[in-house]
């Protein structure tokens, strides 16, 4: 006989209950943390993973249920206590301190926990570069973290959870701002902690990755528990499923654009000392355009150019025929062009505002009436309805922002642009950190628009997403477009290798 | 990542100038400000001028200590002259009514302790009720004046204790010129000493880097396990026996204690806290930058006494300058920041229906 006695849970939550206004985000849910493993918590925007992850942070409290960590049982965490315990959160908002340097963001809190009363930036500095050369990284320590790129704040925030020696670590849609090799190198970092006995918590959208590194996988569905078990005995749909309840398509769907529909968007000879030159770009109307390479290849910049973040210093930008000078982003907007932002968080949100508020406030001067006074009624009605469109969760849409479900705040984004009614629509990164079932929506939305004659340019690394949505996909290496692909040329594998190449 | 053509190593002192709170900036002004008015009026130029300078801003530098780190942490304090005033007048009041003199140390000793309380219950409902400090600030500044002059009196009272009004005339240097005898007043010293505390706190404890933190995000602050209500507390306290230590060396540079006292100050404050670097929105701020500020609007008010200009345009280029330090502000963080795109409010649309 060898019976080898099940492994003491190193974390255990049983029946959390948490309502906010009466609306359940958790309900009786229950969940276990073996020692050594990784475990993936799954489920659509909104189901409650984010919530889970701050009542066993000691964020929230829960409204009944049992936290059991270490042997010990809470009734609810404090921060300091769930510290304390040797947890440590990548908090899907990062969480991070915009006005000290990633030195002070990643050591200061390590120091604080282990009682220090004392800071001494010259004692941070080795701690942070420490972590930052375990994980291969090009982080510049001395930065203010407010000037970072969200894919530097978001490794900073990696950093921060990593430095400690944490017993329990949890991610919370760690790689929304990352590519490749940042991926790459924590994945190997999670598998080092994981040979040491640390155990992980992972949430993400991106299903493959989830499948990569997680051996077991627990799945929420609108608050409720659905279903745990081992990685292995699932697939990308079965998971899909699980969450969704409905099977999902990912399929190529792509309308027909006549060779001689009009232009909506054309950029000559677009360039910028240092971060990209010679761009040349046509987006017909009722096109999707993809815009796809590495991290730094300047992708992003581009997009930013054209919408005026920062302005290109030489090349034409032409919009639905007419040649446009963009120098700043109301010179954009009033070309017609509308961008929604990487960072949908910290850019593209007033996280204190209400839903409604958000979503008016690109367009709000086009419900002005007589006398300048605005039309409250036609831009209720107007919003109710983007809203209801874009499948908005909320109780109600003046609730603020910072309450939804981060998959929600990027509709709320895609919502302000739509109610401008642009010509050209600019998406950068549209479907982070959003849910399998959404994001099919969030295309179909995008094809929809499209259809209507909008040109659109989505800017990806969601190879799939591309593929399922686009007419043709340009690639960019090291500031330049370096590969068109279009028709039966659009496919994974191709674009795949082209990025790489 | 960014490309790597963005990303420069800093290093050396000199690619360190102008300081994380463009200190730099501010000590060239300062310079600049002093070299114009010697150049102007020969006389600026002396030793009497700078003596005279300091002690001028002795009472401003100890409320500007008290205001950077509220506002480091997030916050903003307007009630710190009503609590200078009712702690100092409240000491000098309640001990000269029974004929006793409590002392240098006591009176101090008790003024700050007073101080204290009233910072306590700034504190409390800032922090406890998580109320606006603006509107908290302005309520209980309102409320001390008042509750002072109902319970402890409104008298103006013309002789100090012995004690305090012996300190009126003690220098620390005192130095003969053709003009006359010119003094460096004694009082100088502890407020350099708790300048120097100070600096030391908010750059090298976790107390002071909790501050910063509270200052740059609360939430993030609580999610690192920074007690941040208790911080806040604290900090307030510390605010409201500065004030005190303030109010007490106001009433023994003017030699009497007046409950009508320290009116209008607070703007003189801030502005020069805000000039000195510090952000309204917290989180930023330094005790070198808020010492140059001081001086520097106590440099520009002594300038502008000399060449004669009326009281009233005093008063309009101190808020000027606020404007200056916050405009300055608002211009350097937009510039090197990878600004926020879309957050822009409304910006002119074609109609959308
Ligand atoms: N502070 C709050 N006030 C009100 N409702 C909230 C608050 N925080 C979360 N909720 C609600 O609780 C539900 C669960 O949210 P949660 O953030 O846990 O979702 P999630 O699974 O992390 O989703 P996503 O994948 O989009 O991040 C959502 O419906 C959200 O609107
Ligand atoms: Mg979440």
């Amino acid at each position: 006989m060898d019976i080898s006695p099940a492994p003491r849970p190193v974390l255990e939550l049983r029946d959390i209950v948490k309502t906010y206004g009466g609306v359940h985000a958790l309900d009786t849910v229950s969940f276990t943390l073996l020692p050594g493993e990784v475990h993936c918590l799954a489920g659509e925007n909104g189901s409650g993973k984010s919530t889970l992850i701050k009542i066993i942070s000691g964020v929230e409290t829960p409204d009944s249920g049992v936290i059991v960590v270490g042997g010990e049982r809470h009734a609810s965490m404090t921060p300091a206590s769930a510290i304390a315990a040797g947890v440590q959160v990548i908090y899907q908002d990062f969480s991070l301190f915009p006005n000290l340097s990633v030195a002070e963001n990643i050591a200061m809190p390590r120091q604080r926990a282990v009682g220090g009363r004392f800071y001494s930036a010259r004692a941070a500095r080795p701690i942070a570069q420490g972590i930052v050369d375990e994980l291969g990284l090009a982080l510049d320590l001395d930065a203010d973290v407010a000037a970072l790129s969200v894919a530097d704040k978001q490794l900073t925030a990696i950093c921060r959870a990593l430095v400690s020696d944490a017993q329990i670590i949890i991610m919370d849609e760690p790689t929304t701002a990352l590519t490749g090799a940042e991926v790459t190198a924590l994945f190997a970092l999670v598998r080092r902690l994981q040979s040491r006995g640390v155990s992980l918590i992972f949430v993400s959208h991106k299903l493959d990755e989830v499948l990569r590194v997680s051996q077991r996988l627990t799945v929420l569905r609108n608050g409720t528990w659905v279903a745990t078990g081992a990685a292995g005995d699932y697939d990308r749909d079965a998971i899909a499923g699980l969450m969704t309840g409905k099977d999902i398509d990912t399929s190529r769907v792509v309308s027909a654009v006549p060779a001689d529909a009009a232009i909506a968007l054309e950029v000559k000879g677009l360039g910028r000392p240092g971060a990209f030159a010679d761009v040349d770009l046509v987006v017909r109307c009722g096109e999707i355009v993809g815009l796809t390479g590495l991290l730094g290849s300047g992708r992003g910049e581009i997009a930013e150019a054209i919408f005026g973040v920062r302005p290109a210093t030489t090349g034409t930008i032409a919009v639905g025929g007419h040649p446009v000078r963009i120098q700043s982003i109301p010179d954009a907007v009033a070309a017609g062009i509308g961008y929604v932002p990487e960072d949908r968080l910290t850019q593209g949100l007033f996280l204190d505002d209400s839903i409604a508020d958000n979503v008016v406030a690109a367009s709000v001067t086009a419900f002005a009436g007589r006398a300048r006074l605005l039309d409250r009624a036609r831009m209720l009605a107007f919003i109710q309805s983007v809203a209801s469109r874009l499948r908005i969760k909320a109780p109600n849409l003046s609730l603020a922002v910072r309450s939804l479900s981060g998959g929600n705040a990027q509709r709320v984004v895609l919502a302000k642009w739509l109610m401008t009614n642009p010509k050209v629509l600019l998406l950068n990164g549209p479907t982070v950190g959003v849910d399998v079932g959404s994001k099919s929506e969030i295309l179909e939305i995008l094809r929809t628009q499209a259809s209507a004659g909008m040109g659109v340019v989505v800017i990806s690394d969601d190879i799939p997403e591309l593929y399922s949505a686009c007419h043709r996909v340009l690639i960019v290496q090291g500031g330049r477009i370096v590969c068109e692909l279009a028709g039966d040329a659009v496919r994974v594998e191709t674009i795949e290798q082209r990025i790489a190449a | 990542m960014s490309t790597p053509a963005l990303r420069q190593r800093r290093s050396g002192l000199l690619s360190r100038w102008p300081g994380r709170n463009n200190e730099g900036y501010l000590a060239a002004l300062l310079l600049l400000v002093v070299a114009v008015m010697s150049a102007a009026a020969p006389a600026f130029f002396s030793l009497h001028t700078f003596f005279s300078v300091i002690r001028g801003a002795t009472v401003p530098w100890i409320f500007a200590m008290g205001v950077l780190l509220v506002l480091v942490s997030g916050g903003i304090d307007v009630s710190f002259p009503a609590i200078a005033v009712f702690s100092a007048y409240s000491a000098v009041a309640l001990t000269t009514a029974r004929g006793v003199d409590a002392g240098l140390l006591g009176n101090f000793a008790l003024a700050m302790a007073i101080g204290c309380l009233l910072g306590l219950v700034n504190g409390i409902l800032i922090a406890r009720f998580r109320l606006p400090t603006l509107i908290v600030t302005l309520g209980t500044a309102g409320f001390f004046r008042g509750a002072m002059i109902t319970f402890v009196g409104a008298t103006y009272i013309a002789q100090l204790p012995r004690s305090l009004a012996e300190q009126s005339t003690r220098s620390v240097i005192s130095v003969n010129t053709e003009a006359g005898t010119t003094f460096l007043h004694v009082l100088v010293v502890p407020v350099l000493i708790l300048t120097v505390l100070i600096a030391l706190g908010l750059k090298h404890t976790m107390f002071g880097r909790a501050a910063y933190a509270i200052g740059g995000d609360p939430e993030a602050a609580r999610r690192v396990g920074i007690p941040v209500q208790r911080t806040q507390v604290v900090l307030y306290v510390l605010v409201g026996a500065l004030a005190a230590f303030g109010g007490m060396v106001f009433m023994i540079q003017g030699q009497a204690a007046d409950p009508q006292m320290l009116i209008g100050i607070e703007l003189d404050t801030i502005a020069a806290v805000v000039l000195g670097g510090a952000s309204i929105f917290g989180g930023r701020g330094s005790v070198l930058g808020t010492v140059l500020g001081v001086l520097l609007v106590q440099v520009i008010n002594n300038s502008l006494v000399l060449v004669g200009v009326p009281t009233a345009w005093q008063r309009a280029t101190v808020g000027l300058l606020l404007l200056l330090g916050v405009g300055a502000q608002a211009w350097a963080g937009r510039r090197p920041r990878r600004a926020a795109p879309a957050a822009v409010k409304a910006p002119a649309v074609k109609a959308a229906a």
